[in-house]
């Protein structure tokens, strides 16, 4: 059973997030929950943003990933509202490829209300600002590093506000 | 099911047992799905016509967000037996619309296409009013009875901060600029009084929605709101709140309803099975 779990971890790995190529969906921190029951496999999965456009992308592609292990004869992916993403549930790996991409990952333990400053994700100078809360996805912003004079992304901080 | 028991309803099906509370639950989903989608709609509109490059990008953002928001109550009203979110969205009547008249008011003169003389006025006010609203009532539902719902709730709270602080900065720094900016927001409100008050509505089943733990009263909820809107503007304007077009709760719209209808329908009934 550890096995096929850890196969699966292996492929879920390996399936990007469609607009942040090179960061997968578990570094994400996007996978809730996986079953095995003979053959079939049941993921559980938490969505980003609400509005995120890339969300039946990332079923689809979930699914076919994992279909694709010998083993399993059909794999159901869910979206659950239950457990709520936050931004904390990016892994190191996740912050690590992000950054790579140009987009600075989230601060880590951020309360809501609270100050958000942000390293560049180039030159690790907290000399940045903001240009825009709203970037080119739901989950970024675009910023600005006055010491090594790129223009960069962000994610934002998104956390439980009412716990 | 009696007030104060403290029952949670977790499924679908549960909801289902009790009639009363099935309804009063459509109701209340109607009203959260129909408002999202009508002022995200309006935001659409705007695309390509925002006072600048930035506010492109992050008014299309937000309406790309608060449409998320739509479906996910779409959702569980289609999980309810509601039929598909799709048809929820593009192929109902006006007069099964719920969500409130002064969202479906179209941005300004003219059309999207042609000669569009919107108001910016009217959008700062408008989403700066629905945003500091939708921000209560979401508050007030993460405590519902009905679990499925206070999840959803929980998890478009963690968004929608950015939406209404978007808004916020928009209208104090109009609000406080020039004498034109501040006259035609004031022209704006002024508007907005006469209009907004079937916004904090909850239609017929309000009692039933209160009784059931799904939601709190509508005066307290128009309480808060007014609270937090008095502490934006200093002073509240002395006329009662009105719906001068009646009350989309129940089902009453105007003629910019059935504008918006025919342009978001028109791809949807030209091919209706189309998959995107």
């Amino acid at each position: 059973m550890q096995e096929q779990l850890d196969e699966i971890q292996a492929v879920l790995k390996t399936v990007d997030d469609p607009e942040l190529p090179s960061v997968s969906v578990f570094d994400l921190g996007m996978v809730h929950d996986v079953k095995v029951i003979g053959g079939s496999v049941f993921i559980t999965m938490t969505p980003t943003f609400a509005g995120c456009p890339a969300l039946d992308f990332i079923q689809r592609d979930v699914k076919k990933a994992v279909e694709e292990l010998e083993w399993v004869t059909d794999c159901e992916v869910q979206f659950s509202f239950q457990q709520k993403w936050s931004t904390d549930a990016i892994t190191d790996e996740g912050k690590h490829q992000l950054k790579k991409h140009g987009v600075a990952p989230p601060p880590e333990d951020f309360q809501p209300g609270q100050k958000w400053t942000v390293n560049c994700p180039y030159c690790e100078s907290n000399y940045t600002s903001m240009d825009n809360v709203f970037g080119p996805t739901a989950c970024r912003s675009i910023l600005y590093c006055q010491a090594c004079k790129n223009p960069f992304e962000a994610m934002k901080p998104v956390v439980d506000y009412m716990s | 099911m009696e007030r104060g028991e403290e029952k949670v309803i977790t499924s679908a099906e549960q909801a289902k047992q009790d009639p009363t509370y099935l309804q009063a639950l459509k109701e209340l989903l109607y009203q959260l799905a129909d408002d999202d989608f009508l002022v995200s709609f309006r935001g659409s509109e705007w695309l390509g016509l925002a006072p600048h490059i930035e506010e492109d990008v992050a008014f299309s953002s937000i309406t790309q967000n608060t449409m998320g928001h739509a479906l996910l109550f779409y959702q569980l009203l289609e999980e309810l037996g509601e039929g598909k979110v799709d048809v929820l969205a593009h192929d109902r009547k006006p007069s099964e619309r719920k969500n409130a008249i002064y969202l479906e008011k179209k941005n300004g003169e003219g059309h999207y296409t042609e000669e569009p003389y919107y108001d910016w006025a009217l959008t700062v006010v408008r989403n700066y009013f629905y945003e500091t609203f939708k921000k209560i009532k979401l508050e007030a539902i993460t405590k519902s009875s009905y679990q499925p719902l206070a999840n959803v709730a929980g998890k478009v709270l963690m968004e929608q901060p950015y939406h209404l602080a978007h808004w916020k900065l928009w209208f104090e720094q109009l609000y406080n600029s020039t004498d034109d900016a501040r006259a035609r927001l004031q022209t704006r409100i002024a508007e907005a009084w006469e209009e907004f008050g079937d916004v904090l509505e909850l239609g017929p089943y309000a009692t039933e929605m209160a009784h059931f733990e799904l939601m709190i009263s509508e005066v307290e909820l128009r309480d808060r709101w007014l609270e937090e809107i008095e502490l934006m503007l200093g002073t509240l304007p002395s006329r009662t709140l009105g719906k001068k077009y009646g009350s989309g709760r129940e089902g009453e719209h105007t003629s910019d309803l059935d504008q918006a209808i025919e342009i978001f329908q028109d791809v949807y009934v030209s091919d209706e099975g189309a998959v995107w």
